[in-house]
């Protein structure tokens, strides 16, 4: 039988993989892609943790981390497209503007 | 849910997140993304979310990986070569990343007895009635906050992608924007 | 509590608040000095300044008669606020009036008012008329509080208070280099006293406490000074005897008053003979429980006196400076009424120590008079005859001379036998004998400086001649009033052998105690035919000598040989504490700039510089700027938290 816990560790394993994701690879459209699948991986823990608990809470939340993550997705998209603009260039390394 | 669907389902979503890590080519990572939060939609649906399953599909699948693909092909992005570009990098973020699977996973398991379910869902748990019941009673402030989210985000985007000095880019930058703002509703 | 209780009903305290505003006058005084003096010109300061001390001497008078028309012991306190407390150690701001600080303040007020108005003339052509009257005012404050405070503490408040003024009026005119370090000499030499004031205050404290006692006043000191252990109450009256030898000027720490005569004449007269440096008088005679419960202390006290009269005094005879000779006039006779402190004789003490500041500012303000017509002449070679310009001046002058010179009738004579007669009384023959040598000594330099000033020919400067003038009648209408308490200043205190009762001793008794001579009146009459003899026989010598003029020098400096020259010099006492301890300290002060301050302070200093300079250096690697670092760092974080938050449950599941 798949529990709670089954679906908690997957959510665990996507996370991570998305976390990875965002740390290794230069181009900023898959570190972005990475990030939206560190959402995702919250968004089945919340469901699972709704259907063990028998609560609507979590998938309200879900809602709210979608409606976020789209918004979230507008604006950055925006900031990249705005980025290339300037520079050409879409590798994090090379925007490395945050420095002393 | 049964071990026969979970874990063939569990493996394609690990298989797809990995793709959207390792492909070379950005426009093969956006598939692989929309194939790994197919697989997600689907364990919702399991879940008895049922609502959640169907925004997941409409609003991810749909629109937000369209943006991607949209702004990936409008950079004309070329593949580059992966991993292999920074390698002590890849190394080090895989160990790390490695070391954060095992120890959120331990740290999830231990926290629920594996099984265990401790309620009996109603039947009419996870219905659009239920959750817009609760979205536009307990949560309704929140949900209201959340349409000026959206407002604001079409309105940085418009001023972030539009070229200095010029309407031009309006038509073409505003449209995610305009998705977007569709997008959950 | 008890001791408290105990001094309380002995001494029948008058609790009043007016007391306060005898410091409070001169200091609001100063406040408008600073704020309005200069805008306002010179006539309202010298109002104003006057007035503020003319406030203090009528409030004081009102005190000085409530305990004079009070039974004996009566005081009068005025308890303004608590104003520290800490652990066990509690002091008041709490003035007190009572028979021995009575004298004082009026002494202070008193003198310092006529000197005040003498100041209106004698300063009425400096430009920082306004700063004069503003220390003049301020000195008077703190002398005021020292004199006025119940307690150490607040004693040491005025003690600093007119160690500052005095620091401030010698460099009055800080242009000149000379006088501005004349101040700072004051003003180390001072510290170097008020070190071991407060470190006589701190030993005190230390051994009250041990018999329960948290506060510090004069009448707890005394009431409880012999139940002190031994080592406390010495080594207690030493060290602040150490602070009364700074500011009374005795040896070893008396240079720094021949050298104060920098300052402009009428401080000379008030800071450095009438008042300042009797805080040291003042201040043993204050707590004289406390060296009568260490016998010993008096005998230094007695010693140092009778050395220093006597140093001071052969010094005097060859200076030439006017002020010079007046100057170390006045450490010697500050040495007799430490003799006299020293041989028990409270009284005598406070007694010399009025008649004192009449004639000493009776002589500094006839000087500065003299100083003033010769157009800031000093130099008493170079005067002469002056008596037939200044004829006020001269008068009172000599009335001076006479005071000091122990001639009988005037005041001078009363009290500087009261302290002889009680040196002898006391058993200390010697201590007699080097008061009565003194005393001629005195007699001698004060007839010389008379002699060649007032007496003979012209010496100087034609022009000087006959730009002589006698001075305004700001300046000689206190020397007539100063004058004139010197003649009768003494009348107070006439010995019980010629008649009188002497009230002086009878009024200071419930302060300081009764000094009984217990001597028969042949050895009385006989002790004072004596010191009448010596003092008499130095004005002949002096006058017969010096009737030919300055070159009476040379005859003596022939007759005393190469010790002559040793006393113009003042002995080079400079030059020895120079040599002894201040080019060492300066050697040793170079050393340690070199070695500590240079290589270790600064190395210390830059050395934390360079390694958070170095840290920083390491760590802004860390700050690439790329911000797939900064996520690897916070992935790395949530990694440790969630193992820490796994072990630890872990931990509590097997707990």
């Amino acid at each position: 039988m798949i529990g709670t816990a089954h679906f908690l560790a997957l959510s665990a394993v996507l996370f991570s993989i998305g976390a990875v994701g965002a740390v290794v690879r230069r181009n900023v459209i898959i570190i972005f892609m990475s990030i939206e699948l560190m959402l995702n991986a919250a968004n089945l823990a919340f469901v699972a943790g709704s259907n063990s608990l028998g609560s609507m809470n979590g998938q309200s939340i879900v809602f709210f981390v979608m409606t976020v993550a789209a918004a979230e997705a507008a604006v950055g998209l925006a900031v990249i497209l705005a980025l290339f603009r300037n520079r050409q260039t879409v590798a994090a390394d090379e925007i490395a503007l945050l420095k002393w | 849910m049964s071990p026969l669907v979970f874990y063939p389902l569990a493996f394609v979503c690990i298989a797809s997140a990995m793709g959207v890590v390792l492909s070379k080519n950005p426009v093969r990572s956006a598939l692989c993304l929309v194939s790994a939060l197919f697989c997600l939609a689907i364990f919702y649906v399991f879940l008895q979310a049922h609502l959640v399953a169907a925004l997941q599909i409409i609003v991810y699948a749909g629109a937000v990986m369209v943006l991607f693909l949209f702004v990936i092909t409008l950079l004309n992005l070329e593949s580059d070569r992966g991993l292999g570009e920074r390698p002590a990098l890849s190394g080090i973020g895989f160990c790390a990343g490695a070391f954060v699977a095992a120890s959120l996973v331990a740290a999830l398991s231990s926290a629920v007895a594996p099984g265990s379910r401790g309620v009996v869902l109603p039947q009419t748990f996870g219905t659009t009635k239920v959750l817009a019941r609760q979205l536009f009673g307990d949560y309704l402030v929140a949900f209201e906050l959340t349409s000026v989210l959206l407002l604001v985000a079409v309105v940085g985007a418009v001023v972030l992608a539009k070229r200095d000095g010029s309407y031009e880019g309006d038509e073409q930058d505003a449209a995610p924007a305009r998705q977007s703002e569709e997008a959950p509703h | 509590m008890h001791a408290a209780a105990t001094e309380a009903t002995a001494s029948l305290p008058i609790a009043v608040t007016y007391l306060r505003y005898i410091p409070l006058a001169p200091l609001v005084g100063v406040l408008f000095h600073i704020a309005l003096g200069y805008r306002l010109g010179r006539r309202a300061v010298g109002l104003v300044g006057c007035a503020a001390v003319a406030v203090s001497f009528a409030l004081a008078t009102k005190a000085f008669l409530t305990v004079a028309g009070s039974p004996a012991g009566t005081v009068v306190t005025d308890n303004v606020y608590q104003w520290l407390s800490s652990g066990e150690f509690s002091a008041n701001v709490a003035f007190t009036v009572d028979a021995l600080s009575s004298v004082m303040i009026m002494v202070v007020t008193g003198v310092g008012f006529l000197i005040h108005l003498y100041s209106v003339g004698y300063m009425a052509h400096d430009e920082d008329y306004a700063r004069f009257f503003a220390y003049l005012n301020l000195f008077t404050a703190a002398m005021l509080v020292l004199v006025l405070g119940d307690n150490l503490p607040l004693m040491f408040v005025g003690w600093e208070g007119v160690g500052l003024c005095s620091y401030l009026l010698i460099g009055f005119w800080y242009t000149d280099p000379e006088k501005a370090s004349a101040g700072k000499k004051a003003f180390l030499v001072n510290r170097i006293g008020d070190a071991g004031f407060v470190l006589g205050a701190f030993t005190i404290f230390w051994a009250l406490v041990d018999l329960g006692q948290g506060s510090l006043t004069f009448a707890t000191i005394n009431a409880r000074a012999a139940e002190l252990p031994a080592w406390a109450s010495l080594a207690g009256a030493l060290l602040l005897f150490v602070g009364a030898t700074g500011k009374s000027a005795q040896i070893p720490l008396y240079v720094w008053l021949p050298d104060a005569m920098a300052g402009p004449t009428p401080v000379s007269a008030l800071i450095h003979a009438a008042t300042m440096v009797t805080a040291g008088i003042y201040m043993v005679a204050r707590l004289h429980g406390l060296f009568e419960a260490a016998p010993f202390s008096l005998q230094v006290v007695g010693t140092v006196g009778a050395a220093t009269a006597l140093l001071a005094a052969t010094i005097g005879i060859a200076q030439t400076d006017i002020k010079k000779v007046l100057a170390y006039s006045t450490v010697s006779q500050l040495g007799y009424m430490f003799l006299a402190l020293g041989v028990g004789a409270f009284g005598a003490g406070i007694f010399h120590l009025m008649t004192h500041a009449f004639f000493k500012a009776l002589l500094f303000l006839g000087a500065g008079s003299v100083i003033h017509g010769l157009h800031e002449e000093q130099d008493i070679r170079r005067m002469g005859g002056v008596s037939q310009k200044m004829p006020i001046t001269h008068a009172t002058f000599a009335l001076g001379v006479l005071a000091i010179a122990g001639v009988p009738g005037l005041s001078g004579f009363f009290s500087k036998d009261e302290i002889l007669a009680s040196a002898y009384a006391s058993g200390h023959t010697w201590l007699w004998g080097c008061g009565v040598f003194g005393a001629s000594i005195t007699a001698f330099y004060m007839t010389r400086l008379y002699v060649l000033t007032f007496r003979g020919e012209f010496r100087g400067d034609h022009h000087e001649w006959e730009h002589a003038h006698e001075s305004p009648a700001t300046m000689t209408l206190p020397l007539i009033v100063l004058a004139a308490l010197a003649v009768v200043g003494g009348y107070v205190g006439v010995p019980a052998v010629l008649g009188g009762g002497n009230h002086f001793a009878e009024y200071l008794a419930p302060s300081v105690g009764h000094h009984q001579l217990g001597l028969d009146a042949g050895t009385e009459l006989m002790l004072m035919g004596i010191s009448v003899g010596a003092a008499l026989a130095g004005i002949g010598l002096a006058w017969t000598m010096y009737s030919r003029g300055p070159k009476a020098d040379r005859t003596l400096a022939n007759a005393l040989r190469g010790l002559y020259w040793q006393m113009r010099a003042a002995y080079n006492i400079d030059a020895v504490y120079d040599a002894l301890v201040v080019q060492p300290l300066m050697r040793a002060s170079y050393a340690l700039w070199r070695s500590v301050d240079m290589q270790f302070i600064d190395g210390v200093a830059n050395g934390t510089a360079t390694a958070i300079n170095s840290i920083g250096e390491g760590s802004r690697r860390w700050a690439t700027g790329n911000v797939q670092h900064y996520m690897l760092t916070v992935l790395a974080g949530v990694a440790a938290l969630v193992l820490a938050l796994t072990l630890g449950a872990l931990i509590g599941v097997a707990g």
